[in-house]
């Protein structure tokens, strides 16, 4: 089973990505879509990444998740560059024959993704302020307890 | 031994580029000699690397710690931790 890992500044199309997990043929699909929050006056989000290493990192994310649960299919995939609010930023999904490991391998994809992977989050403003999204500790205590 | 040098985000932003290409001396062995050997030229430097609690590091594109061997590394990135998802 060879992982789908996707990484650019093309939109995320979740409909597609499912249907392919769900073409695996196991009796259940599970999966996480994050979005882009307008919280604070937030015009734009642009994630930065590390071209090569994320790719890299994102694969082995999925392959962990592979090693733990009995999965058929096992999709990453993340966006980059400038987004708005509304828009699907990232996509974790799984395959399995019993929803058990789907539902616990997604949990595990997303978790794992926010701390093992190298993306920084900009967020961009309407007065035209910008800032770096700082690490949130809760981000590791969240990896942490996969072990 | 050339290295090529990434900075990412923050990091990036401060010292103002995104590569470089270094040559330490040898004893710079490990991820935190080399940021120490960076921070001692100074200025933008020694800002971007003030706080090493909020600094990652990646060796050969896999994240490392402070004391990881950079001895024969070739290419080598300093970043604040990761905010992606």
């Amino acid at each position: 089973m060879n992982p789908l890992v996707l990484v650019g500044p093309q939109p995320l199309d979740t409909p597609a990505l499912l249907t392919a997990l769900e073409d695996a043929g196991g009796g259940g699909v599970a999966s996480f879509t994050g979005i882009v929050r307008g919280d604070g006056g937030l015009v734009e989000l642009r994630l930065d990444h590390y071209p090569g290493m994320t790719e890299r990192a994102l694969a082995g994310v999925a392959e962990e998740a592979a090693r733990r649960w009995p999965l058929l299919a096992v999709t990453v995939a993340h966006r980059t560059g400038p987004m708005v609010p509304g828009d699907r930023i990232v996509f974790v999904g799984a395959a399995s024959r019993h929803r058990a490991a789907a539902l616990e391998a997604t949990a595990f994809l997303i978790d794992w993704l926010k701390t093992r992977a190298p993306f920084w989050k900009r967020e961009g403003f309407a007065d035209g302020s910008a800032r770096w999204v700082d690490a949130r500790a809760e981000d590791d205590e969240a990896t942490a307890r996969w072990g | 031994m050339t290295i090529e040098l990434l900075y990412f985000a923050r990091i990036r932003e401060a010292i103002g580029v995104d590569a470089e290409r270094i040559d330490p001396p040898a004893d710079v062995d490990t991820v935190a000699a080399l940021v120490d050997w960076l921070a001692a030229r100074g200025g933008v430097y020694a800002d971007a690397f003030a706080d090493r609690g909020r600094l990652r590091a990646a060796v050969d594109q896999v994240f490392a710690t402070p004391d990881a061997s950079i001895v024969g590394a070739r290419e080598i990135a300093l970043f604040p931790p990761v905010t992606g998802g």
